[in-house]
């Protein structure tokens, strides 16, 4: 299909894309890396007035190393990501997640602002970021502000950004001695997850230290497992430990069922993901 | 002059690579989306978005009044010119034939049902103003569900109809004279196994969308369009609409693929003919992958209650099939057809002596069905294949000790069936015990064992498929005792021009399958010319005069046929010419490697090229000689040809999460005498993936008003290479017997093969655990659901086939 006429704009920085956003009003739409937004448009699914094309505001590209944390542009594609030498070290598990996003094509284009923002609860790096406790950094029309993960998501493909909003980059706390895993259930390889889990264990003397865990497509937004990551905190992290608190994956999620999946099965998967998922991040 | 001077070798059974790929692959080519013609507008195509509904009013004025839009019209608008859409093979004399107008006049039966057409500028401009037309529907009941709609009461479909059902068709070995009484064989048995399997809808996927130009503005109207039949349409344009059939020329270019989705006329094409001829001006539609998925039409659905009769040790006695087959809300061009292919193929390669086949076609609020890949043979093949895996683990024996028992031995060829067929060749047990030594079937089935005891998270599960199909569609005089329209032969004709070089015409029409290649090869061979020297002309009316098209499997099987006794035809027109050059009697010579020899005087000769030079210039021909070496040849078979096999699949399956990987798959097919083994190869590689893609991912799914939910390929989930395994594929070779070449056909063996092969598998694997059937595709959950409730005790979700998902 050919998508409805819309006025297009190409701003070359955050304060000018922040501006045409504001002057587009409600139905201005951010392009990222088009890989949700150019399908929705065609299938004529989205028909914004106004088409905000990030494609030359460079200073929103790359990682960075800040201290603690890395510094991720929101126009870094997936396939930079998995390229970039300080994913792999400090946020391993983004790289995991990342590796499993679509198909090559899409990775080459699509970017990791983009996933976050478009904020598809079967997208696997929401989880990703809610896992992690990123902490979003947002630019609008009243200046620059930070929004922790358990904040940014709000309901299906909705956020806390406004029309007028645009996501810059993305902060991620350094995990140092956390082993990560991210473990995708799909019906063919280049679908979206059926459910996803993304883990992160810190473990210190055969016991759990720290736990975070948070499933993929187990409700409207991103589930953090918080009653498996209390299950686990303190743990020895043998097999057994884990696939007991694995259990609990599912407690109070609400997913939906759909051709591909019934939320009863959704359920049981997140318990079996979740304890393949502990076991690879942080079994003994 | 010249000839082309290599020595000629064999050119049959050569790895040719396809003279087509290049300008396939890199899409450099014409395709009908590639035409731009002057003046040409773009027509888009108002959809129905509900599954029954009266159309109380349309109003395309608002369309019209934006920009670029030059036309807009409705169903109304074109009731007499459009024509109807028709079926050409209503099975029975009381079939029911509703009417089918290509543009909705008065009511819609399924979503995506054609109501309104935009002609402008540019295509954008046309899908603008679809948005613009106002439709006001007055909804009806909506019928989704063949035993429903069977239901005494039933809403229906067509209310003027009466009912719900198309047909009913019988065939009983008994009263045909071709076998014992199945029911008897019922009452009789020692073992009776009865089953229902589930045979879900498809979607053919093939590459390229349907696309169609119509121009007016000669003295014939052109049609190009992405078909695999364009003979056909030319003449159900012509019969259809009025139209003469001379006025008429289609040219099908290089099509993208088609899988018998495009074994179709559509009201795609009959929309854009009546706009054309509306209008006067050249017109253009192309659809959407969305429209494909919509409304071209879908495959399979069928619910197949087999029984099996049988005794303890194993021998089968008795097959009947009772067979309802969803029919969709209109019948396509054949439609009610798909299942009688089936018919003759129940039975598969084993020796029933008595057979049942009764068929029920149903109409429903969904999409028509009509041919995809294998047309009515996967969904028999699917039905035997699994019925004798249920039969062995019934008897406590293996699934491939219980064919043994009852397949159709080497030396019992020509074969007559209970169906009716008289198989010509075959050899199962070669395939099977080459496909055997292949797989390691001994290892896997200790592993299998050993799996088992262990109680291992992952079984793994052995599947076999011993199957055979009909191909070369087909005798016309069998197609003419089933009352299809038509009949089955196919045209070739070969010209010999001046210089030597061949041009082939071949009434098939490739859309992928590398005639040019093949048919290059065999006319090498029989006139003993360079395959560089042949061009293969097809695909448009003008040139390619007389065929019928390329579905079935036919092409070679029958085609290729015609191609031989074409090109023998030319040897024999050049003999005497040849003779009068030589200065010898033509009975004293003979043709050996493109050359005339005299016999017993080796240092003399002519080649066909002297011949046909010699015919060009005709200065000196002999008495009574015409001036061509051109010849033409209808070739109408006698018999269908038989291609088996024997696929075996290992899967492993998570017993945690329901999920299913193939670990190896073998593919070793007799398809005769092989003409290019890597386009056999390639066949038989795409064919396993589709009946994998059935096994275990791709099903069309309606909610419960009738919407299509599996409308992209997000939802209706086709596997890629990363999903599928690497195939081991070999052949045993039993020459046709009534094909010059030996040859069978190949273009649907996989396909047909494959999909039993992976269910059966994934049953065995979880047999032990109480699970006899899991309904396709096998989902992670439906195998997880099938295993909870075997391990509940629950009845099994196995025969009845389960809810979704």
């Amino acid at each position: 299909m050919i998508p409805a006429a819309f006025d297009y704009t190409r701003p070359s920085g955050v304060d000018e894309a922040v501006g045409a956003l504001r002057d587009g009003g409600e139905d201005a739409k951010v392009l990222a890396g088009g890989q949700s937004l150019i399908p929705m448009l065609r299938m004529r699914l989205a028909s914004p007035t106004t088409v905000v094309d990030l494609g030359d505001v460079t200073e929103m590209r790359g990682v960075r190393d800040d201290g603690d944390a890395l510094v991720i542009g929101a126009m870094t594609t997936h396939d930079e990501i998995l390229h970039d030498p300080l994913v792999h070290e400090h946020a391993p598990l983004i790289a995991q997640a990342t590796e499993t996003v679509a198909d090559r094509q899409v990775r080459h284009l699509g970017t990791f602002g983009g996933s976050l923002a478009h904020a598809d609860p079967a997208g696997d790096l929401p989880s990703v970021a809610s896992a992690l406790d990123a902490t979003f950094e947002v630019a609008g029309p009243s200046g620059r502000r930070s929004v922790p993960a358990s904040e940014f998501f709000v309901d299906y493909l909705t956020t806390v950004l406004e029309p007028d909003d645009l996501l810059v980059s993305v902060r991620v706390p350094k995990l140092t001695g956390w082993g990560t895993h991210y473990e995708k259930f799909n019906r063919v390889a280049q679908a979206w997850a059926l459910v996803g889990v993304a883990a992160a264990v810190r473990r210190s003397n055969g016991s759990v230290a720290e736990a975070r865990v948070a499933l993929t497509n187990m409700g409207p937004t991103p589930v953090r497992a918080y009653g498996v990551e209390d299950a686990l905190t303190g743990t020895a992290a043998t097999e057994d430990s884990l696939a007991a608190a694995a259990q609990r994956a599912a407690d109070g999620a609400e997913p939906s069922s759909d051709p591909s999946a019934s939320a009863e099965y959704r359920m049981h998967l997140a318990t079996v993901l979740t304890r393949r998922a502990l076991q690879a991040a942080g079994g003994a | 002059m010249t000839v082309t001077e290599e020595p000629h070798t064999g050119e049959v059974g050569r790895d040719r690579h396809r003279k087509e790929d290049a300008r396939l692959i890199t899409g450099r080519t014409m395709w009908t989306e590639n035409l731009s013609l002057p003046g040409m507008m773009h027509l888009a195509i108002l959809r129905s978005p509900m599954a029954h509904a009266r159309i109380t009013n349309v109003d395309v004025s608002p369309a019209l009044r934006m920009s670029g839009v030059a036309e807009a019209f409705t169903g109304r608008d074109v009731a007499d010119l459009q024509g109807a859409m028709p079926c050409v093979w209503p099975p029975s004399d009381d079939t029911v034939l509703p009417a089918y107008p290509p543009l909705a006049v008065d009511e819609v039966r399924h979503t995506g049902e054609p109501v309104a057409v935009v002609a402008a500028r540019d295509r954008a401009s046309a899908l603008d103003a679809l948005e613009a037309i106002e439709v006001d529907y007055e909804p009806l009941p909506v019928v989704l569900d063949m035993e429903a709609a069977l239901a005494d009461g039933a809403d229906l479909v067509h209310a003027d109809q009466g009912t719900n059902r198309c047909f009913t068709w019988t065939l009983d070995s008994a009263a045909a004279g071709t076998g014992d009484d199945a029911r008897r064989a019922e009452a009789d048995a020692e073992v009776l196994v009865k089953r229902r399997y589930i045979q879900q809808r498809l979607i053919p996927a093939f590459m390229e969308p349907r696309s169609v130009v119509v121009d007016p503005t000669g003295e014939q109207i052109t049609v190009w369009s992405a078909t695999q039949v364009p003979h056909i349409l030319r003449l159900l344009l012509a019969m259809s609409t009025g139209m003469p059939e001379h006025k008429i020329r289609v040219i099908a270019p290089d099509v993208g693929g088609g899988f018998g989705g495009k074994l179709q006329v559509t009201p795609e094409e009959f929309i854009a003919f009546a706009a054309a001829r509306k209008f006067g001006r050249p017109v253009k539609f192309v659809e959407s992958r969305s429209e494909t998925m919509l409304s071209g039409h879908h495959g399979r659905d069928q619910i197949q209650d087999i029984t099996v009769s049988a005794r303890n040790d194993g021998t089968v006695t008795g097959l009947s099939v009772d067979l309802k087959v969803n029919m969709g809300a209109y019948l396509g061009i054949i439609t009610p057809g798909i299942p009688l292919l089936g018919a003759f193929m129940f039975n598969g390669i084993y020796r029933f002596p008595a057979y049942r086949f009764d068929c029920t076609g149903v109409f429903t609020n969904t999409t028509k069905t009509d041919a995809y890949r294998g047309a009515g043979r996967p969904e028999a093949t699917f039905a035997i294949e699994r019925m004798m895996d249920d039969l062995a683990a019934e008897l406590d024996m293996d699934p491939l000790e219980v064919r043994r028992k009852n397949w159709i031995e080497h030396d019992q060829f020509p074969y007559a069936t209970a169906a009716g067929l008289t198989y010509d060749s075959g050899d199962y047990a070669a395939a099977t015990d080459r496909a055997m030594d292949l797989f390691g079937y001994h290892d896997l089935r200790r592993e299998q064992r050993e799996r088992r005891e262990a109680g291992d998270r992952v079984q793994l599960g052995i599947g076999v498929s011993t199957y055979t199909e009909m191909c070369g569609l087909a005798p016309s005089r069998i197609l003419g005792q089933l009352r299809y329209a038509a009949g089955g032969w196919e045209n070739a004709s070969v010209r010999m021009l001046p210089t030597g070089k061949v041009e082939v015409v071949t009434g098939t029409s490739p859309h992928g399958q590398g005639h040019e290649t093949a048919w290059s090869q065999i006319a090498a061979d029989q006139l003993g010319v360079p395959f560089d020297d042949v061009e293969v002309l097809h695909g448009d009316t003008r040139t390619s005069h007389k065929g019928l098209d390329t579905y079935g499997s036919r092409s070679l099987a029958v085609g290729g046929i015609a191609l031989v006794n074409a090109c023998r035809k030319v040897v024999d027109k050049a003999r005497p010419v040849a003779a009068h050059l030589l200065e010898c009697d033509p009975s004293d010579l003979e043709f050996v490697d493109g050359a005339y020899r005299v016999k017993g005087s080796p240092g003399s000769a002519k080649t066909l090229a002297d011949c046909a030079l010699a015919v060009f210039s005709s200065h000196d021909l002999p008495e009574g000689v015409e001036s061509s070496l051109d010849a033409d040849a209808t070739y109408d078979p006698e018999n269908f040809s038989y291609p088996h096999g024997t696929h075996l699949c290992a899967t492993e399956v998570d017993t945690e999460t329901g999920r299913v990987s193939i670990r190896s798959y073998v593919a070793v097919d007799d398809v005769g005498r092989v003409i290019n083994p890597m386009i056999v190869e390639g066949q038989v590689h795409g064919g396993v993936a589709q009946g994998i893609a059935q096994a275990l991912f791709e099903e069309a799914v309606y909610d419960d008003d009738g919407n299509l939910l599996t409308g992209t390929f997000v939802d209706y989930t086709i596997p890629s290479s990363a999903d599928l395994p690497a195939i081991v594929t070999d052949r045993t070779e039993t020459p046709a017997l009534e094909h010059p070449l030996g040859a069978k056909g190949v273009g649907e063996a996989g396909t047909i093969a494959s999909t039993p092969a992976v269910v059966n598998a994934v049953v065995d694997a979880l047999r032990h655990l109480g699970v006899s059937d899991v309904r396709m595709p096998c989902t992670p959950e439906r195998v997880w659901r099938a295993i909870q409730d075997a391990r509940d005790g629950a009845a099994h979700v196995a025969h009845e086939g389960g809810e979704r998902p």
